[in-house]
């Protein structure tokens, strides 16, 4: 398989008032033809701004892509691409869908022209090719009627449908990568199912690959190859599906997977949920970052950072329990049904 | 649409009504008349004479009846009680049409750099031109526009003889008290749309533009601009009215025969028929602007454009 796309060493900071905030900590990935990499982690733990780094979209000033950081997009490095250059990797190389499609789209401008404005971009189209383009764009995400909804303007239609309409944006100039940045949450629960099952079949048709970008692990289990949990800006356990949801062995993971509701669940039963927060990412990090949540902490874990340990050829993590002299930890009772299907 | 502009000119005229009738009630019971500043030299007789030949002897009530009846059936204001024999509605016309021509160039020029100045203060945001535009504007809502006018006319005509000091008639006279004017609006607007880029900016659509691969020039002139002026468009309301009606200290400064005057010696002098008069040019010029910008921000604002017939 071809890599597509390549992060190295990847480190963002923002520079607030407060000092500098370390977003993101030296995370480094391949993303192949074809592949669909889901981003897991909670809120804040540097996932979505990840996932802007790659395209550049992070606000320099107060973010800063630290020296050293190496995204490679068919060997070429986005961090040093020039004004010109990046505007037509944004959109014709990578394009990105948004968390909430009912702020994302310009509320003065109908959404045919805000496909079609893409179309002119990257494709060089007139305005009529652009047109046509648009309406074959909005039939292929499924909304009925394109032809008079591409006049329509974004607060004519649900937020679905408004989805859909940034699924074409997207998708209009055939990216070799879509980032998809939490693009159900915003979305009810049956629209959710209807997006990821557009978005899984769109991904073959087009022939792109996804980053997903998600806290939700059901939207995970339904759609992603290789999935990576972040905490506090680093990568603690990556592998593919079956090695997360079945085999994984981070503590952090465990207490993901664990939060997720369950149709077996006894309805009196309390949901796992785990206490504590992230670490404040202004002040050094001394040791493992989720030391101070963990169950299963010990002495070293608070002193020093664990290295990434590969278990298998795709699954690797970053746990101190995995140490030889560390004592044995089994996958919690819940999560250990999981792997006979 | 044609339906919402026909009822909202019904509730025009509904508050022309309420407005002449307050006001026409609110002056009559400011104590004095149009001849107390000379009252006391007046022989009885004329006095008499004169309240009866303006109908002012009468209860308020019937001068009320009786000026209804002559708005209403000859559109008639009457004439000055002030300066016998001039008619109040050709005073204003004539009047406002000279401050007509002051006003729309200020406030063209002054909404024109007041926009541009907020963006460039938005877009180089805490960068110098930002300090240099607040600073401006600053400038602009606290010196009182007498100062600037005397800074002006000391600047242009004392020190560097290029224009008059006074007068009216030609372009050149229109030069400094547009200068004058323009400045109250360049910084209402310059702050206003730095704060509203600055908002707009922040905005996801305009991560999903760049994220297109839109260039930063086309971000801005495509997405961020027409956003950004919306709002602005609320203030631009009142400042139309005020166009037609001049700037007493203004005109006054410039020796300019604009309305301005007459709204404020109006009420001195208890002229009654004048007061009324500007008073309804005003509040119609008021309330006519507010319907223009209702019907602009349709234009300008798809989401609030009046439906489509309920489409």
């Amino acid at each position: 398989m071809k890599k597509i796309l390549e992060v190295k060493d990847l480190h963002v900071s923002f520079h607030t008032y407060a000092g500098e905030v370390k977003a993101v900590r030296g995370i480094s990935f391949d993303l192949n033809k074809g592949e669909t990499l889901a981003l897991v982690g909670e809120s804040g733990c540097g996932k979505t701004v990840t996932a802007k780094a790659i395209m550049r979209l992070l606000k320099e000033p107060p973010a800063e892509i630290k020296k050293g950081s190496q995204i490679l997009f068919n060997g070429e490095n986005v961090v040093e691409m020039k004004k010109k250059r990046l505007s037509t990797f944004r959109g014709e190389d990578v394009s990105m869908i948004f968390q909430d499609p009912m702020t994302s789209l310009n509320p003065t401008m109908t959404v045919g022209k805000q496909i079609m404005e893409s179309l002119e971009i990257h494709k060089k189209m007139n305005k009529k090719e652009a047109e046509a383009e648009a309406i074959r764009l909005l039939e292929i995400v499924n909304i009925p009627n394109a032809a008079e909804r591409v006049k329509a303007y974004p607060h004519e239609l649900s937020g679905g449908m408004r989805q859909r309409v940034m699924i074409a944006i997207a998708l209009s100039c055939n990216p070799k990568i879509l980032i998809a940045d939490e693009p159900t949450t915003a979305l009810d629960v049956t629209i959710q199912a209807q997006i990821i099952d557009l978005l899984g079949e769109l991904k073959e048709k087009f022939d792109t690959s996804i980053i997903l970008v998600t806290h939700d692990l059901g939207v995970v289990a339904n759609f992603a190859d290789k999935i990576q949990v972040m905490y506090a800006g680093q990568v603690v356990e990556r592998g593919t599906k079956k090695d997360i949801f079945y085999n994984s062995r981070h503590p952090y993971t465990w207490a993901l997977l664990s939060s997720v509701p369950r149709l077996n669940t006894e309805s009196k039963e309390e949901l796992y949920s785990l206490g504590g927060t992230p670490p404040d990412l202004i002040l050094p990090l001394k040791g493992c970052p989720f030391s101070s949540r963990c169950e299963h902490c010990m002495e070293i874990c608070l002193e020093e950072r664990p290295e990434e340990l590969s278990l298998t050829e795709t699954h690797s993590l970053s746990c101190w329990l995995q140490h030889p002299s560390a004592p044995k930890v089994e996958r919690p009772e819940a999560l250990r049904g999981e792997i006979h299907e | 649409m044609g339906r919402y502009i026909l009822k909202r000119i019904g509730y025009m005229f509904l508050t022309l009504f309420i407005i002449t009738t307050l006001t026409f009630f609110l002056m009559h019971s400011i104590p004095g008349d149009p001849l107390a500043h000379m009252a006391k030299k007046l022989p009885e007789q004329i006095r008499l004479n004169y309240y009866e030949k303006y109908g002012l002897d009468k209860p308020v009530i019937v001068q009320y009846g009786k000026f209804l009846k002559n708005v209403i059936t000859k559109g008639d204001l009457g004439e000055s009680l002030r300066y016998p024999g001039r008619s109040v509605t050709e005073t204003i016309l004539k009047n406002a049409k000279v401050s007509g021509r002051l006003g729309i160039q200020a406030i063209v020029i002054g909404v024109t750099i007041g926009i541009v100045l907020g963006i460039i203060a938005a877009l180089n945001r805490n960068r110098w031109p930002d300090y240099l535009v607040m600073f401006i504007a600053i400038l602009g809502v606290t010196v009182p526009v007498f100062i600037i006018a005397a800074l002006l006319q000391y600047l242009f005509t004392v020190r560097f003889e290029l224009l008059p000091t006074t007068g009216w008639g030609k372009f050149k006279h229109t030069i400094l008290p547009t200068i004058a004017m323009c400045f109250g609006s360049i910084a209402t607007y310059a702050r206003y749309m730095r704060s509203n880029v600055l908002e707009v900016i922040n905005q996801d659509y305009i991560l999903t533009a760049q994220a297109k691969g839109v260039s930063p020039f086309n971000v801005v002139r495509k997405h961020v601009l027409r956003n950004a002026i919306l709002p602005a468009i609320t203030i631009l309301g009142p400042q139309i009215a005020g166009v037609f009606t001049g700037s007493f200290v203004i005109e006054r400064i410039f020796g300019i025969p604009g309305l301005g005057f007459y709204y404020v010696s109006s009420i001195s002098d208890r002229d009654y028929t004048m007061i009324i008069g500007t008073t309804i040019f005003y509040a119609t010029l008021f309330v006519f602007s507010q319907l223009v910008v209702d019907i602009l921000y349709g234009v300008v604002d798809p989401r609030i454009r009046v439906s489509k017939s309920g489409k």
